[in-house]
């Protein structure tokens, strides 16, 4: 899977109520969820956001509530993937399950600009700064998570992998 | 090989003899959870799976708590949705309006929870069962989900990171002041998937309320559960909740730590939270003069009898100061009912108080109760991070309910200790 734009920058600590406010969150419609991605903080982002753009962000991105309305918000507003030093648990499980891919480089955090071109091949998890010519590396992520965000997330996953991951009891870290 | 009790309930609910931290396994879950916000897309995932039955129709709870009574026509559908998946599926604990209360005040008053149960829930603060010695977390609605499908997950074992309480509870110091001061220490991403485990002799001396606090707020630090071994004061609790025994699991000597945190209880202040972080966290006595708009006492963190008696003890006699607005919900209908009986709502009620019905209210920034640009309150919520409790230009400051109801009668942040 590869992703191609320009990246959108946020600090550390960014959390659910910032990513979705919980006056969104009485829908079920991710579209809706979409046009609402953060809606306080940068009001102007969903109207000039790009299919495939790229959020890179700093520490604990996405931290607070369980919501999966955040990761969807993002995902529908049009992001493409997101670039952190770290990611909040809930988050991190979230994005994975519907699909949206997501990495960790501490470098690559710090050295995209805000509107810089960026282009992510999540299969071997690099990360190129086009605008400045670097190359990073992401954190390696388990085999059976790439396949979730391969198959599209979770519910892709199991539709074509009936009982697959529910036969074993246990996998180890590759 | 010594384990945590977090390793032991894991391993057990897998089938393994035994686990070990980043292990990656499937366990079985013993109660799954969802409310209005969260319930509606995991139903949808469940459709989309195909699957036309849920795993087990007793060890589903479906708990309307968020936006009820219906904030909006939106919210009415949503609640709709749960109730009528309920209905088709013949889920046993899904609870109407007017038995309904906050989740994680009605399934522990309900014995729903028992010790060494895994309790997996599409909401942040799941991890609050922690208090009774079960192992439970949040999921978002996708994971959910395939729980309704199959009644298992896959959860990766984390490390374990140990509070140790010693000494003796101050007055006035409860569990809230103990979980921010954890958070104070912590951070909101020191415990990033670890475990936490409060244990020490000064454990022996919480309630099951003050625990039920500590645990609801792991996942502030980023924790994937809170947990606490249960004992005497977790018998005495169930004994007249259910009729299962549970589980009373202990961690094994010898079982290993990432982490350990002495914290001596004689010296602890009470503690407030300042905006806008859960971490960012202060004793009373340094927070300057702040002026109240409003005091919310309540939420899955605050909202249980014990809370409410606390806080009442305060009020009983005063008044709430003229230009700050006081928000009592009680977290169920029985602690409603009981603050009744007590006088305690009467004492709310005379002193200037709003009494809500059992929800989440203005906690997410819901409704009953949400800020104005400009305004600030002290909540016994969970969260203060911007626009949590409505206008980005609002100011949250959590604290416990001592310190709420000392400030709503002085219309500013002070110490119960100023006025009792």
């Amino acid at each position: 899977m590869k992703v191609q734009g320009k990246a959108w920058k946020v600090g550390d600590n960014v959390d659910t109520d910032v990513i979705i406010p919980a006056r969104f969150l009485n829908v079920s419609d991710k579209d809706e969820m979409g046009r609402n991605c953060f809606a306080d903080l940068r009001p102007d982002f969903v109207r000039k956001v790009h299919p495939g753009d790229i959020l890179v962000a700093g520490e604990n991105f996405g931290c607070g509530s369980s919501r999966e309305h955040a990761p969807w918000a993002l995902k529908r507003a049009g992001i493409g993937a997101v670039v952190a030093k770290s990611f909040a648990r809930l988050f991190y499980r979230n994005a994975f399950n519907i699909g949206l891919p997501i990495v960790e480089s501490h470098e690559a955090s710090e050295q995209i600009e805000e509107g810089d071109r960026v282009s992510l091949d999540f299969a071997i998890g690099e990360i190129v700064n086009q605008s400045s010519g670097k190359r990073f590396t992401a954190r390696a992520v388990p085999a059976f998570m790439r396949a979730v965000i391969e198959a599209g997330g979770l519910v892709e996953y199991v539709k074509k992998n009936p009982g697959a991951g529910f036969k074993e009891q246990r996998h180890t870290v590759d | 090989m010594p384990m945590t009790i977090t390793e032991k309930i894991l391993a057990g609910h897998a089938g393994l003899d035994s686990v070990r931290p980043g292990d990656l396994i499937q366990v079985d879950v013993d109660l799954a959870l969802a409310n209005d916000i969260t319930a509606p897309l995991a139903i949808e995932v469940f459709r989309d799976l195909g699957t036309e039955v849920v795993f087990d129709r007793e060890k589903i709870a479906m708990v309307q708590d968020h936006f009820v009574p219906n904030k909006d026509i939106q919210s009415a559908q949503q609640v709709k949705m749960m109730r009528e998946f309920c209905r088709e599926q013949k889920i046993s604990h899904f609870f109407e309006l007017g038995e309904t209360g906050i989740e994680h005040v009605i399934l522990p008053e309900r014995g729903l929870v028992l010790p060494g149960d895994v309790v997996i829930g599409a909401d942040s603060h799941t991890c609050t069962y922690g208090a009774l010695g079960a192992f439970s977390t949040g999921v978002g609605s996708t994971d959910l989900g395939v729980i309704l499908a199959t009644g298992r997950i896959w959860l990766k074992v984390p490390e374990s990171i140990k509070l140790i309480y010693d000494g003796k509870l101050p007055r006035w110091v409860g569990g809230k002041d103990l979980i921010l001061h954890a958070l104070g220490v912590l951070g909101v991403a020191g415990a990033v998937y670890f475990s936490l485990e409060f244990t020490g002799e000064g454990v022996g001396q919480l309630s099951m309320t003050h625990r039920l606090t500590m645990a609801n707020m792991a996942v502030e630090a980023g924790a994937k559960n809170g947990i606490f071994a249960a004992d005497e004061v977790t018998r005495k609790y169930m004994s007249d909740r259910s009729d299962r025994a549970g589980s009373f699991i202990q961690s094994d000597p010898g079982a290993e730590y990432a982490r350990e945190i002495r914290v001596p209880l004689d010296s602890m202040e009470l503690q407030v939270a300042v905006p806008h972080s859960p971490d960012n966290v202060r004793p009373v006595s340094e927070i300057g003069p702040v002026k109240l708009d409003q005091v919310f006492l309540g939420s899955c963190t605050n909202g249980r009898l014990d809370d409410l008696r606390e806080a009442a003890g305060l009020l009983k006699g005063r008044k709430v100061a003229g230009e700050t607005r006081f928000i009592v919900i009680p977290g169920s209908p029985a602690i409603y009912r009981e603050a009744l009986k007590e006088g305690i709502i009467e004492t709310f009620l005379e002193a200037g108080a709003v009494i809500g019905p059992p929800c989440c209210g203005p906690c997410l920034g819901g409704h009953m109760g949400i800020l104005a640009a400009g305004e600030t309150a002290l909540s016994t919520s969970n969260r203060n991070f911007v626009s949590r409790m409505g206008h980005p230009d609002s100011k949250v400051y959590l604290a416990g309910p001592a310190v709420a109801a000392a400030s709503a009668i002085a219309g500013e942040i002070i110490s119960p200790a100023e006025i009792a």
